[in-house]
This record gives C-alpha cells, structure tokens and sequence, in this order.
C-alpha cells in the first residue's frame, strides 16, 4: 500500500527557516534558524512567550509569509514553492479567528463549506457533527457577533474543520478564553486526533497546556530552545521540584530567604507553600535557608514550566539565579483600617447589570485577587475602584477615601498597570518616566531621587535612552511598573500583569510585587489566568457579575476536592464553581 | 457544481448577506448620494440672485426713477435705498449690500442735454464671481436703457451692433442642471471606491481576511467576489441619483439611457478597481476611507470640470486632470443630459473610461496577493 511507505510520517519539515521583519529602521528577528519536525497524526504544541515567533511560524507554514531562508515542507509539499497545494491540505485558525459576525453560525459554515469545497451532500451530516462537538447545535440561527468568546472560538474552529484537513493548524486558540471554554476546546482537538487521526499544531502562551500535548516545541525568543514529549521535558527535572513550609516564617519572608539560598535555582509562592526548584543532584536537606527554622520540603511533581525555566536560566545565566537584593521601603506608613472596602457594589448598563452586588475587603499589605473569565464583571469593578466609572449603588473605600465624594484623592493614592502596559511607545524610558512624575505632580527634588530611584531599581539604567517599544516585553512590564510606582501609592492595581511573559520575566516581577507587599503596598490584581491567582493572598472569583467564592487559593482548591479529583487544581475549581453556579437556577426553575 | 464556482456562489452570497445586514454599505451607496445630491443641488449655486445692491440717486428725477427700477424689477436684486454716498459706502463696508450704483446729481441735467452722463459703480470684489455678474448686469442694463432712452427720444439707435445671444444646450443658463449631472460623476466615485477600500479593510481588521486566504480561494476570486456585489450596489446609486436629478432638480436628460448605462458601468468598474488598490494598501478602515477621499473624491471634485473648467487650469494640473477618472464621466455626464448622444464627444471618453476601468483592475489584481508580507 502507497501509504506505507510515508510511515513514520511527518507532517511538517522545517529546516533552517528564519525570518525578519524590518520596523522602522530595526530589523528584528522573529524566527532564528529553526530546524525541526513533527509527526503525522499526533498534537504538537508550540509552546512560548509572548514575542516567541509562534503566529510568525504558523504564517509561514500556512504560506502568508515566505521565509527569508530556510524551507517548510508539509507532507512533503514545499510551501514555497506551491502554496495552494498546502493551502488544500490545511486548515488554520489564526489567533483571532475572523468569524462574519453579522452572518449566522449556519451561514459561517456554509461559507466555509464553500471555501472548502465540501459537497452538498455531505454537508448535513457534517454539520450536525460539528454542531454537536461544539455543542452550537442550539444556536445554529444567532449571529455570530452575539455568541460568547469561548462560542466564538469553538465556531471559528468548526469553521476550520468544515472539511477535514490532513494538518491543522490553530494560532492560541486558548488565549482569553474562560477555563471551561479551554477545556471544551482541548477534547474536541483530542477527539479530532484521536479519532480522525489529524495531525495538529497548536501554539500557546499557557505553559500548563503542554502537558495535553503529544509532542513539543518550546520557542523562546525566535529560538527553538527544546522539543520533544512533555514528559520528556518533565523527567528531566524529577526529584527536583519541592514545596516547602516552615512553621513561623510567613511564605514571602521564606521565599525571599529561599531564592538567594545556596542550591536553588527557582522559588515561587503556590498557595500557602513556597515551590522550589534545586539544582540537579542537590538533595533537599542541604537546604539551608539563612534565618529560616523548621524547613519542611515535600516532593511535589515536576511541571513543565520548571524546565522551561531551568533551560532559560542555562541559556541566559547572565540574568542570575539569585535576584538582587529588595530595595529599602520607600512607601508611605500604612493607615489603620481595611485598604479597600466594597460593599454590595452594583454597576448598571441599561437593564443589564456588569456588576452585580458584590462585596469583599483588602487589608494593607494584603495580594488580593480578582478572578474571572472574559465578561465576569472584572474590568467593571477595577473602573470603579480607579474612580474611572460611578458605581450605580453601594459602598467603595479605596485607603480611606470614599470614591463617590473624593475620588481625585483617592486617585492620588493608586497606581495602575494595564494590561498592555499603556506608556508612550514613541518617547524613550527616562522620558516616560519623567512624564509620569511630573503628571503624578512630583517636582524638583523629589522627582529627580523618584525617577533615579526607578532607574536604579527595576535596573533600567542601561536602556534609559532606548525608545520604549524596542524594548522587550519583560522590560516594557518593568518600566510600566516603575511609572505606576512613581508616586509611592498605597494601593497598586494590576490587570493581567504577567499573562503573556516569559516565567523568568514573570518571576522576576512576583519577586518585585512580593517585595512591596511587604512594605505595605496592597495590591489588587485581576486576571484570567490561574497561575497568577496562585501568587494572591486572597481571592474572589467572579462569573456574570457576582462573586462566586472567596478565600485563599488553598482553601478553594480543597473545597473542590472530590474522591475522582483528589488533588485539583485552581482551573478545576474553577471550573467547578463555575459548573456549580450554572446548575443553581436551573434548580430554581424546575 | 465545480469547486471554483461553488467558492465564488459562497462568497458573493456571504457578501451579500453583509450588505443586506450591515447599514454602512447601503448608507454610502444610496444614503451619501442622495444627501449630497440634495445639499449640493439646492445649496451650490452659481447663479447670483438677491444680490443686495445700494442705489444712490444724487437728485431724484423721473429718469434716474425709471433707471432703477429696472434693478427694483429683477429677480437677480435686492435694491436698498441710500440717501447719499457716505451711507451706501458704509454698508458696503459692513457687507450690508455686494455692490452700490451712484447716480450723481446731474444726472438728468445730463441725459436730458443730449449727454452721455456717468453713473459710478462700486463692488465688493472679494466675490469675484458675484462682482462680475454685479458688473455686467448693470452694464447691460445701462446700455439696454440707454437705447430705449434714445428710441423713446425718437433717436437712432446709438450702439452700432445689437448682440441677439441665444445659448444653446442649457437654454435656462441654470447652473443646477450643469453642476447636478457633474456631481454624479463625484458621488459615484466616492461610493465606488470608498465601499471596496471600507470592505476589505473591514476584513483585514476583523482578521477575517486571513482566514479567507489560507482556503483554497485564489486572489482572483476573492476580487471578483467583492466586485459583483458591489457594482450592483453601486449601479443602484447611481439609478438613484439619476432618478433625483432628472425628477426632483428637472434635469433634462436628453441622451441616450443604453449609453449612460454602459459609461456608468465603466466608470463604475474603474472606481471599484481603485477601492481596491487601496484596500491593498490601507488595512485598516479609517486609514482606507481617508485614502479614498483624498484620492478619489477631492480630485473629482476640483479636477474633474465638474465646477472648475480644466481648459483654465495651468500646464501641469491639466495634464494631471488626465489620470482622473471622474473627468471623463463629467464629460460624459454633461453631455448625455444637456446635449444628447453627440458621438464625436462621447467616444473618446468612453474609451477613457474603459482604458481606467482595465488600468485600476488590472493594477488591484497585480498588487493583491495571497500574502501578508
């Protein structure tokens, strides 16, 4: 049989491809020399950072973009060279699927049906099991603009699977998405493997999604840095991952004195333990922590992330396992009392209510988290705090000031980081910096120990002079922290502060925000990404405006814990909170 | 059905669908003609009427009486009376009146001695326009009155040669039914190209594009894909706008239909093919629609003769006129509506027209590729 003869297929050979792009008069290199393959019929993820070179792959693959050297072959088809013959073998989902939003679900798919040339005939038993894997079948008349962003994905990927392709390729098809939407997507990928025997490439930012891959390729940079199965990646790091305790030391006091100690490479907070990572070989009683007493380490499994981090502290050992030492506190002293009060806090828009009753204390000093998917309710409620948008009723104290009578004042006491860190792309950093003093009100004196201050601090001396979207990412994060800090708030405001970065990047940043927590600073942090609820002291989780539990990331873990889930995760609480809260009115109802 | 055609139903029945569903596309295709039709049609004029004119009669007279009431009469004045010339040089100056007539105390002294007597005339320039239609009305009338004067005095006819002017193809010398067919011309340039640049610019931003290029859809496709729909709704419009000049402004349209079809059709496939060129450009929707204006509409409007007349221009900007489309489709335009079908102006702008229609075309086609780079 011809087919024979292509086992063990591959279904994409790349060899040796880079590519750049020219901005302005920089030329950047999105892809370095990339050789690699991956195998026909299996799921491979394409794993890395923000700015790792993943949609510039997938582009290139897909035939939108030439390589400047280098070849792509897809089942042996050079793409280069014949585009529309690769073209009639894949299907590609780009990052934001471009779905006609004024056409319906149905008639999305008759389009691409059109597209791809499916005949008449097949197309209702197709349909029908499109509909039913992606559990549209109830909406198949609605307008794709009004379906929610995780209906939306699973139609943009039934769009794409409308015929069958030999290879898939899906550019984060994840990002954004509420967790029980994630999930969804990932069985329908696993059923269309497992079942069709399609090969997939699939890219994502969330390191956790390795682990539901069959193969891997860890981009970094333009750079591949590793590939291979998840566990290979995994067990290369056994014995090594440990979550430690220490009776009487707070977990941020233990992990400051745990990342300088002698034989760790990586310390993180998870919870109410501090996760370790030791160098290899390194047994866990030479541990010896300065000024630490009652070390207890438990072996915990190894993640994926540990050797993403282990492979990028081997390649970037300039950057240091050890952090530099935490800077003096600089803050103001904090005030008795709460630091943030909300009480049965209400935001209207016409009939429909964003936010929806809701209330919840920060102490000072205290990492508060706000958690939810897309549309919870969490941006609304973050305006509100910021005195950005007037509540419709209920009670909001941001470090003693009423945000309904002073919220300039008020004002004067945060400091704010969006998402995508909103500074001026254009003007150098010590010019950002300068900006932000001076629209802070800092003059003379002051402003000139704040802004070397800054500089000194988030180490941003060496690019003072650079313009700030050359900056890399982590670097961008960093001034956009130092412009927030600038005026020494009480309050500091995330959202979505790490999701995106590189781990050393995002560590690096937990070690900063640990370091002002301590110093009194409170910190509300909002996201959709599990991860980071892991770092906050305490946390809500919003779905359709409510809240729907409130309390450590421990104590939310172990209310999900069930016989067949013994030891769940934030997503699986997540999810069954969520699964929960979805079930109440139906009760009501019946 | 094959697969090209089966491609090529889908995407103009997805095209269509968005159309019927989306009010943009419907608004600049019969909603911007419309209004610019009536703004233009009823507020644009070249004719001057109720100009504000002073006369100043130094001794009041039956002769200088029956000289102003010629300007009391016309439909083209708004007499205002001034006791002397002080007064009316004060209006003037307060932009009061566009113009005053002096008519000086020996007015009729002068007249009834046989003499030619001087009247003064002062306009506002800074309307060159208005000041020279002030200009030659009251020359003519002052000529037209002298000679009745001296006909009535039983005098031959001081002026050796009468002028009979008659004008042909616009009898009424109304600038409406010149200026309405012109602005046509500018309309449909505007909603050709602005539609397809708005369209596919609409696509690059919602990522839909991308989507699109990775099937097995070949550019060519995708072009004709926007242009049939769009050429229908453009060819709308432009029934529409034909419809309100002829029956709302009373436009004459003496040419020949199948004619204005066929330049319509051109004109429409060359301005499709420039909202093309630029959707491949600008990708995104605000950029696409400036690029449109400053590109398409401007020069229609001002290099187009549709109200500027291009034998008037200097050397370089008459040749430019040459790459606008909207030229020709005046040209065109003018003539089928006040002319008639007249061969010998039509043909070479038909032929223009068809040269830009294959020019634009062509180029889109060239510079679209199924590439994002």
């Amino acid at each position: 049989m011809p087919l024979r003869t292509e086992s063990p297929a591959k279904a994409l050979v790349i060899s040796n491809v880079t590519r750049r792009f020219r901005v302005a008069r920089r030329v950047i290199t999105a892809l370095d020399h990339v050789t690699t393959q991956t195998s026909a019929g299996l799921v491979t993820g394409l794993i890395g950072p923000d700015a790792a070179g993943k949609t510039t792959l997938m582009r290139l693959i897909a035939g939108l973009l030439r390589p400047d050297e280098g070849a792509i072959s897809v089942f042996g088809t050079d793409v280069g060279a014949n585009p529309l013959a690769v073209q009639g073998m894949i299907s590609y989902m780009p990052q934001h699927f471009g779905l006609y939003e004024d056409l319906s679900v149905r008639e999305n798919l008759d389009l691409y049906a059109d597209l791809q040339g499916v005949p008449a005939a097949e197309r209702p038993a197709r349909y029908a099991e499109l509909l039913h894997m992606t559990g549209l079948h109830p909406f198949t008349s609605r307008l794709a603009g009004r379906l929610s962003g995780g209906m939306k994905q699973k139609l943009g990927l039934a769009c794409t699977l409308i015929r069958p392709p030999r290879l898939l390729l899906l550019d984060e098809p994840t990002v954004g998405v509420d967790p029980v939407s994630r999930r969804e997507l990932w069985q329908i990928v696993d059923h269309l493997v497992r079942g069709a025997g399609m090969s997939v490439l699939l890219s994502t930012a969330y390191l956790d999604e390795a682990a539901r891959c069959d193969e891997v390729l860890l981009l970094h940079e333009g750079q591949l840095i590793g590939t291979g199965k998840p566990e290979d990646f995994t067990r290369a790091m056994q014995g090594r991952s440990f979550l430690a305790h220490a009776a009487g030391s707070p977990k941020r006091a233990l992990q400051t004195a745990l990342a300088s100690t002698p034989g760790v490479t990586d310390s993180l907070i998870q919870g109410e333990a501090v996760r370790l990572v030791l160098e290899a070989g390194m047994a866990p009683a030479a541990i010896q922590p300065a000024g630490i007493a009652g070390l207890t380490l438990s072996p915990t499994p190894p993640r994926f992330e540990d050797r993403f981090v282990d492979l990028l502290r081997a390649k970037t050992s300039a950057r240091g396992a050890t952090p530099a030492p935490l800077p003096p506190a600089a803050t103001a002293a904090p005030r008795a009392g709460a630091a943030i009060e909300v009480a049965h806090l209400t935001k209207r828009f016409g009939a429909f209510a964003a936010v929806d009753d809701i209330s919840f204390t920060v102490q000072h000093g205290e990492i508060f988290g706000l958690l939810g998917a897309n549309g919870a309710g969490k941006s609304t409620t973050f305006r509100m705090l910021c005195g950005l948008l007037p509540a419709t009723s209920g009670h909001l104290r941001v470090d003693g000031f009423d945000l309904r009578a002073t919220a300039a004042a008020a004002r004067g006491r945060l400091g704010y980081m969006a998402q995508k860190f909103s500074l001026y792309g254009d003007l150098s950093v010590i010019q950002n910096l300068r900006f932000f003093a001076s629209a802070y009100g800092l003059r003379g004196a002051h402003r000139t120990r704040r802004i070397s201050w800054a500089l000194r601090e988030f180490e941003l001396d060496d690019y003072a002079n650079a313009t700030s979207h050359d900056l890399p990412l982590g670097f961008k994060q960093r001034m956009a922290l130092a412009c927030a800090l600038m005026h020494e708030p009480g309050v500091l405001f995330l959202d979505e502060p790490t999701s995106g970065v590189d781990p050393l990047a995002r560590r690096e940043f937990w070690r900063r925000i640990n370091a002002l927590a301590d110093q009194g600073v409170t910190v509300l942090v909002t996201t959709h990404f599990m991860d980071e609820a892991e770092y906050c002291d305490h946390l809500v989780i919003m779905a359709q405006g409510r809240i729907l539990a409130s309390g450590t990331s421990e104590s939310l873990k172990t209310a999900a814990r069930t016989a067949a889930l013994p030891a769940p995760t934030m997503e699986d609480a997540f999810i069954s909170l969520i699964a929960a809260s979805s079930a109440k009115p139906e009760e009501q109802a019946a | 059905m094959n697969a090209q055609l089966m491609r090529l139903h889908g995407l103009i029945r997805k095209e269509t669908l968005q159309i019927l569903r989306d009010p943009s596309s419907i608004a600049i295709a019969f909603v911007l003609p419309t209004l610019l039709l009536l703004l233009f049609g009823y507020g644009v004029s070249l004719d001057a009427r109720h100009i504000g004119l002073g006369l100043v009669v130094g001794q009041p007279s039956a002769a200088a009486t029956s000289f102003t009431a010629q300007f009391r009469h016309s439909p083209y004045f708004t007499p205002h009376d001034f006791a002397n010339e002080p007064a009316a040089e004060t209006a003037l100056n307060n932009g009061e009146i566009d113009g005053f007539i002096w008519l000086q105390g020996n007015f009729a002294r002068a007249l009834a001695a046989g003499q030619s007597p001087a009247i003064a005339l002062f306009v506002n320039g800074v309307d060159a326009n208005n000041a020279r239609l002030i200009e030659n009305y009251v020359q003519q009338s002052w000529a037209g009155w002298l000679s009745r004067q001296a006909a009535l005095a039983g005098a031959a006819n001081p002026a050796p040669i009468a002028i009979e002017s008659r004008i042909w193809f616009n009898p009424a010398v109304s600038s409406r039914d010149y200026l309405v067919p012109g602005l046509i011309a500018v309309i449909m340039t505007l909603t050709g190209a602005l539609l397809t640049a708005l369209v596919i610019a609409r696509e690059w931003e919602r990522g839909t594009m991308e989507a699109l290029m990775v099937t097995r859809v070949s550019m060519h496709e995708i072009l004709i894909a926007k242009i049939i729909p769009y050429f229908l709704l453009g060819m709308g419009g432009m029934v529409a706008s034909v419809l309100i000049a002829v029956f709302l402004f009373g436009v004459p349209l003496l040419g020949s239909l199948i004619v204005l079809t066929l330049a319509s059709s051109l004109f429409m496939l060359a301005s499709l093919g420039m909202g093309l060129l630029i959707s491949t450009v600008a990708k995104n929707q605000f950029v696409a629609g400036q690029i449109a204006i400053i590109t398409t509409f401007l020069p229609a409007f001002i290099l187009s003769g549709f109200i500027f007349d291009i034998s008037s221009m200097p050397l370089p900007i008459r040749l430019l006129t040459h790459i606008v489309a909207a030229r020709y489709f005046v040209a065109i335009l003018q003539t089928l509506f006040l002319a008639g079908t007249v061969w010998p102006v039509l043909l070479p702008n038909l032929f223009a027209l068809l040269v830009m229609a294959v020019l634009f075309l062509g180029l889109a086609r060239l510079t679209a590729h199924k590439r994002l780079d």
